[in-house]
């Protein structure tokens, strides 16, 4: 690398998020009326309320809506086809892609932990759910 | 305050156009435009253009002036970037300029280049429209999106892969003597069953094209109107804008538009009418299932109603209210930024007369709804014309 080309830019707060979900330490942001939201954040979107608290990220979440995705963004083009989900943790949704499971056993309802993985086409992180 | 009228309409061809700039789709859009309205072009105070992926398709920011040049006016000029809403948006904000008494003539246009960037490459230019951190870096593309909320408004209120099929059949259907259309062909059920699958549960067919296009309108004050004499018998009478989160992670609802639903109720306050006055529509159906979630925003189905109404034939051509009776973006197509304007200008060539589906519109009131995003915005448009 030569001296001229920048280090990527970390984003601070998503990627400290994504590294909480690594280490198994989840969280979520909270604020006094118990709205919750994902960082970086500095109110609350529901509320307006500026103290916002980590609090842990339940284990698991139940896959609310998802899709098998044949149609991919560039950055995605090895990893197609692939299941895209939203996931419903209580207090907050995360989207991220399901994996190691038949797509035909997915179902809304069905019950997720979330880690992280690679994506394969860019090797950058992704948020991964996985059958509980 | 004043009224706003529609002096005068125009759009280029809908369609593959990679060779051509966005500035010369304008230049043509707008000149249309102009000529249909007769105003003199000196007496154009203002552009409010729509564009959402100009840096990304074409290396170029800054276009308002630019497309002020390509009109071949010296008015000031801005852009508006409200993703797929853009044009809307720029409409949205000429109407209330008009009543302000700031301005009496506006030219409002939109333009979208998109086939020189490639499938792929429009793919990822229209994913920034989605939340980055949380929805592109997890691989979600626009139709990913859309089919997110599709399963989820099946999990909800049951519908299927038939029902959409039925939207597509019917807005191919109406853009078959659209000449400004991309797609002038017939297609059937079948053929929307079949086709490739984009993102379960939805395939090619219920997807809007890529398109390349230009808009424009002219917008005038009832004043200026009636002092130049000019034939304006379409007026802009109710304007609403509504907003949502961005992600659809953090939406309350994931089969329910909510910004669509504020900017309707606001536009239906603002003309004094409601749902039950409207007789036909120009809707945001970028995939086959926003034409559903639109129906149920612009309250003309209760939420889970408005799945069956093509297949039951009431939003046909020759159904009570039909809607996108240009082909809609499916078959009309959609440059992104061109799109909210195109929309008012069917409209109005729907509701006065020289529109080749006129026959069909079944009464004096249409409204256009343009999403942007995931419907993270919203604009509506309620029109009248006076017979
Ligand atoms: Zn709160």
């Amino acid at each position: 690398m030569s001296e001229n080309e920048s280090e990527p830019v970390r984003d601070e707060g998503f990627d400290d998020f994504l590294d909480a979900i690594e280490a198994g330490e989840g969280f979520y942001l909270e604020c006094p009326e118990g709205h919750g939201s994902l960082p970086p954040r500095r109110v609350c979107p529901h509320c307006g309320a500026t103290d916002l608290e980590e609090t842990p990220l339940p284990e698991t979440g139940e896959i609310e809506t998802y899709t098998e995705v044949h149609v991919p963004a560039p950055s995605f083009a090895d990893d197609a086809p692939y299941v895209t989900a939203v996931v419903d943790f209580g207090a907050v949704r995360l989207t991220g892609q399901l994996r190691g499971g038949e797509t035909a056993e997915i179902e809304v309802g069905t019950e997720v932990s979330v880690g992280i993985g690679e994506n394969e086409t860019a090797g950058e992180r992704v948020v991964v759910f996985r059958v509980a | 305050m004043t009224g706003v009228r529609v002096a005068g309409v125009g759009l280029t061809h809908f369609g593959k156009h990679p060779e051509r700039t966005g500035r010369d789709l304008f230049a043509e859009a707008s000149e249309r435009a102009l000529a249909d309205a007769g105003v003199d072009r000196t007496d154009v105070a203002q552009l409010n253009y729509g564009n959402f992926m100009g840096e990304l398709s074409e290396h170029q920011g800054h276009q308002g002036p630019l497309m002020a040049e390509a009109a071949g006016l010296t008015a000031p000029a801005t852009r508006y970037e409200s993703a797929c809403a853009s044009s809307g948006v720029a409409v949205r904000e000429a109407v209330k300029d008009v009543r302000n008494g700031e301005v009496d003539v506006l030219l409002v246009g939109g333009t979208e280049r998109m086939n020189n960037l490639g499938t792929a490459g429009t793919t990822e230019a229209l994913a920034i429209a989605a939340d980055d951190l949380y929805e592109v870096r997890a691989g979600m593309t626009f139709p990913a999106a859309y089919a997110l909320m599709a399963q989820a408004y099946f999990e909800q209120y049951g519908g299927s892969k038939e029902d959409l099929a039925e939207i597509a059949v019917k807005n191919h259907d109406n853009a078959l003597d659209n000449e400004y259309a991309q797609f002038q062909s017939a297609i059937s059920v079948e053929d929307a069953l079949d086709a490739p699958r984009i993102a379960d549960p939805l395939g090619l067919y219920d997807a809007c094209p890529i398109t390349d296009g230009a808009s424009a309108v002219v917008l005038v004050s009832d004043e200026y109107a009636d002092e130049h004499d000019l034939d304006a018998p379409v007026s802009i009478t109710g304007t609403g804008q509504g907003g949502d989160k961005m992600a659809l992670q953090d939406r309350q609802f994931l089969a329910r538009t909510p910004a669509a639903e504020r900017a309707a109720e606001e536009a239906y306050d603002d003309a004094g009418i409601g749902p039950q006055d409207v007789s036909v529509a120009e809707v945001h159906d970028c995939f086959t299932i926003a034409e559903v979630l639109a129906l149920e925003a612009l309250d003309f189905y209760a939420p889970g109603e408005g799945i069956g109404a093509a297949a039951r034939g009431e939003t046909t051509r020759d159904g009570d209210r039909p809607v996108n009776l240009s082909g809609g973006l499916k078959a009309k197509g959609h440059p992104v930024g061109a799109t909210g304007t195109s929309q008012v200008v069917e409209m109005t060539r729907l509701l006065r007369g020289d529109h080749p589906n006129s026959d069909a519109v079944p009464g004096d009131v249409g409204v256009t709804h343009n999403a942007g995003g995931t419907v993270a915005s919203t604009t509506v448009h309620v029109l009248e014309v006076d017979r």
